[in-house]
């Protein structure tokens, strides 16, 4: 059948009309897939939702037990049937948990990707290239301005920021799932072993992680009366973004706002948001692992999703791949 | 290359000043020679480069890249360097092939590239170094840095590391060139203070420091000659052994700007005083406002019309050097009578004499400082008849003694969040005064500033809660604050001078703003209205509202 019939874009989100279901729905549906747990992608209220296990939890930890009416598991690798369609979950390497759904119907098969990145992450699965018609890309970093440098020397730099700095507290803004996670244990792996302290927005998180047997090392809590303030000299505190701006930073001694992300690669972006020394670690892929992606993959055609289509969209038409603008709305291109 | 990108990567994002020096010492410490030269040669602006034309650099790109692609890159990130830094695609030679990729390799090889080959270079580097040193050795190229980091700041950071004074590095500066060997041998202790093989013209300058509450007390007004402390700029204008400059207060070097002084100069020494604009004393024209000066400062070149509309001219303050005669371990009045001998034989539009104030009493001079007979007075300096002239601010020798700022009371409109230390505090503030809106619209608020500073911690901390819990709209990082007559905040704003301004809705421009009381007391309604600030420039002179 033709793709466009079998996944089509409506204002509730990515919709399989042969199988009676939408993924990643931005409003309350009777059946969901779920790709992963991201607010934007995962949002609660819908009628049955079917994702790994760990979005499942994920989802559960965020929004309570009683996300949804009744939820099921996807296991990665299995093919199942709903409806007219079989669908079959593949790990995305974006955070713990993230998966691609695979949907086919006679012949036809569609790679819905969700977020993804391809370079190597301690807190989840790596991305599995799976043979499709029809690959639905994010475009997050979907300009050829984005090289993600590597990991270990982004890390590198805040642990030189702590030599030059031992008297400043250093704040790490990083998302409270996967990113913080993954900046935890790119340092545990850089050889930091002090205690990290964590904003109250983080706990249950890196408790879960740490349940999953991801060894995240000593955590504290970012809580300090004033009394204790010098005790975060040279500290890594780690929290959302959001909480910088707010009275919560003052706590800390004299604090070097950071920011672990893949926007951190432009210069004025940092600038513009105040911080002081960017970490570029990104969930997402960058340009290279996007088109090395595409071209690995080599699909009749790619749709291409959040972020910056045009340029994308470009490239494959350079490259003599067809592909074309999906315009899905509701999903936060900026959250990394 | 790489050490020297990643210090301009931290150098670009970091607001505080003693971290920028931190930053820069340990850079300085550790980079071996002659990179660490070049780099502070390309940070203080003395590195001179043959630059390359951007638009060679975007032909570069197009070599390689899809012109739409690059559009969308280029429309995104903004800057041109920055966009081909992070789009281009090295061609990934073996590691053997890379060759010397430190700073000071590639600045002999920019050095000595010959015209036809500079496109190549360029290729062939931009291949070979990661992003962050591309988007470095891009900035080296076309000629700007702007990383907000001064020529002086990177002169105390020099100091820091060598455990000197920042005076010494002035002195020493104009007379080394870069890779700056010896004067990175000197500061790491490993051999002597460089000497000197051209003549050192900048010579540290002489500083007063306030006149604090009892300052004045025993001492003999006899001791002191007073002058005006006049509302230019302070300069040292060097005339030895055929080199001429005119220096900034910190060494730098500003002459490209006023060719009309340096022109005129037909003496040998070295003459410490104000630039100012306007007429000299000995031509009978008026002195006039900071804000014609600064038509003239900040440039690297100035057009005969601009010297034509703001003539220059530099008012005489001390004479370090006369002729090739060291008069800097005399005393004042020594120095001041040769000052005065000399100055008699300038040129009369292009050099004039600050004038000596004549007091007998301390009253008498307190009362003369706060009724000066011009307008661009900003105050009286007090210096020792005895004190020879030694750099630095020392307490003792000399004084000054500002006039009162200009007060108004003025009500909080908008603010902003600041940077670094600040960035959890609304600490930017603009203030605004009442002036009559549009028919039917009764009294609007006009604003007329905007400060971060002279408040204190603890004041901060009333401002900020004020602004938290008193938004009416926010604008990105902006908030507005309820501003109504009988709702709002209002301070009391202390500045130094106040101009017309056609680049303000209000019309007026204050110079030095701060915050200086928080006037919890007051109702916006009580604050100042537009016509008070007009009346001020009019005036020429302070208004005290609540004496």
């Amino acid at each position: 059948m033709r793709p466009e019939t079998l996944l089509y874009p409506t204002p509730k989100g990515l919709f399989c009309e042969a199988g009676g279901f939408y993924i990643d729905p931005v409003h309350p549906v009777d059946k969901a897939l779920i790709t992963h747990g991201h607010a934007d992608h995962a949002r609660s209220g819908h009628g049955e939702v079917l994702a790994t296990r760990e979005t499942l939890e994920i989802m559960a930890i965020r929004y309570g037990a009683d996300f949804c009416r009744q939820s099921q598991e996807a296991v990665l690798g299995e093919t199942m049937t709903i409806g007219d369609v079989t669908v079959s979950f593949h790990p995305a390497g974006h955070v713990l948990g993230s998966a691609q759904i695979a949907v086919s119907r006679g012949g036809t098969k569609i790679v819905v990707s969700g977020d993804y990145k391809r370079r190597r992450d301690p807190t989840c699965l790596p991305f599995e290239p799976v043979p499709c018609d029809v690959f639905i890309t994010e475009a997050t970093f979907g300009l050829p301005v984005f090289h993600h440098p590597p990991d270990a020397d982004e890390v590198g730099k805040l642990l030189t920021s702590l030599r030059q700095f031992p008297e400043r507290a250093h704040l790490v803004g990083a998302y409270a799932l996967g990113k913080a996670q993954r900046v935890i244990m790119l340092l545990r792996e850089a050889g930091y072993h002090e205690p990290i302290y964590i904003h109250g927005a983080l706990v249950k998180l890196c408790d879960y992680y740490l349940s999953k047997g991801i060894p995240l090392g000593e955590l504290r809590p970012a809580t300090v009366t004033a009394k204790e303030k010098p005790a975060f000299a040279g500290a890594v505190v780690i929290g959302p973004p959001s909480a910088f701006a707010d009275k919560w930073a003052r706590r800390f001694p004299d604090p070097i706002p950071i920011f672990a992300s893949g926007w951190m690669l432009v210069r004025q972006r940092a600038k513009q948001r105040g911080v002081e020394l960017p970490i570029i670690i990104s969930d997402h892929c960058d340009w290279a692992e996007l088109t090395d992606t595409i071209r690995e993959i080599r699909p009749g055609q790619v749709w291409v999703t959040h972020g910056r289509e045009e340029a994308l969209v470009r490239w494959c038409e350079l490259e003599g791949i067809k592909a074309r603008p999906l315009h899905l709305v509701g999903y936060d291109d900026e959250g990394e | 290359m790489r050490d020297f990108a990643e210090l301009l990567d931290r150098l670009v994002l970091t607001p505080s000043r003693n971290a920028k020096i931190r930053l820069l010492t340990d850079y300085f410490r550790t980079a071996p020679d002659p990179d660490r030269g070049y780099a502070l040669a390309a940070l203080a602006g003395t590195l001179t480069l043959s630059t390359v034309k951007p638009n060679v650099l975007r032909q570069l790109m197009l070599e390689r890249m899809d012109p739409v692609l690059f559009q969308y890159s280029y429309d995104y990130v903004g800057d041109l360097a920055e966009t081909i830094s992070l789009v281009w695609e090295g061609t990934e030679p073996d590691e053997a092939d890379l060759g010397d990729l430190s700073l000071g390799a590639i600045v002999a090889q920019l050095q000595t590239v010959g015209r036809a080959d500079v496109r190549n270079l360029v290729r062939t580097l931009l291949d070979r170094l990661d992003g962050s040193s591309r988007f470095a050795f891009l900035k080296l190229i076309t000629g700007s840095m702007r990383i907000g980091v001064s020529s002086r700041l990177v002169k105390q950071a020099l100091g820091e590391m060598g455990t000197v004074d920042v005076g010494e590095i002035e002195t020493l500066w104009h007379g080394l060139l870069p890779p700056y060997v010896e004067l990175f041998a000197w500061l790491d202790g490993h051999s002597g203070r460089p000497e000197l093989t051209m003549p050192a013209v900048f010579h540290s300058v002489m500083l007063a420091t306030p006149v604090g509450d009892r300052d004045l007390d025993g001492l003999d007004p006899a001791d002191f000659v007073a002058e005006w402390k006049w509302d230019g700029i302070r300069v040292q204008l060097a005339n030895l052994s055929g080199t001429r400059r005119l220096y900034s207060r910190s060494g730098d070097d500003i002459s490209g700007a006023f060719p009309d002084i340096l022109e005129a100069v037909d003496f040998e020494g070295v003459i410490d005083g104000e630039l100012l604009v306007g007429g000299t004393l000995r031509s009978n024209q008026a002195t006039r406002s900071f804000s014609d000066l600064q038509q003239r400062l900040n440039r690297k070149a100035v057009t005969r019309k601009t010297i034509e509309e703001y003539p220059a001219f530099l008012r005489g303050y001390d004479l370090l050097f006369d002729g090739p005669r060291d008069m800097r371990p005399e005393p004042f009045d020594v120095r001041r009578d040769a000052l005065e001998r000399l100055i008699a034989t300038t040129p009369p539009l292009h050099f004039d004499l600050s004038p000596l104030v004549s007091f007998a009493s301390w009253e008498e001079l307190d009362r003369l400082r706060t009724a000066p007979p011009d307008p661009v007075i900003e105050g009286i300096m007090l210096k020792r008849r005895d004190s020879p002239y030694t750099p630095g601010r020392m307490k003792g020798p000399w004084f000054k003694w500002k006039r009162e700022p200009y007060n108004v009371d003025a009500v909080l409109m908008y603010a902003q969040r600041g940077h670094g230390k600040r960035s959890s505090y609304y600490s930017d503030f603009t203030f605004g005064v009442w002036t009559e809106g549009d028919a039917g619209q009764g009294d609007v608020l006009v604003p007329v500033g905007k400060a971060y500073f002279g408040f204190t911690d603890a004041e901060l901390e009333v401002l900020d809660r004020y602004v938290r819990n008193n938004t009416v709209e926010r604008f990105g990082p902006v908030r507005s604050v309820r501003a109504e007559p009988d709702q709002g905040f209002v301070v009391e704003v202390a500045f130094e001078g106040i101009a017309f301004s056609s680049r303000h809705k209000s019309g007026v421009a204050m110079r030095f703003p701060r915050i200086s009381r928080l006037r919890t007391d007051k109702l916006p309604r009580d604050a100042d209205r537009l016509e008070t600030l007009v009346s001020m420039i009019d005036a020429g002179a302070p208004v005290n509202d609540d004496a």
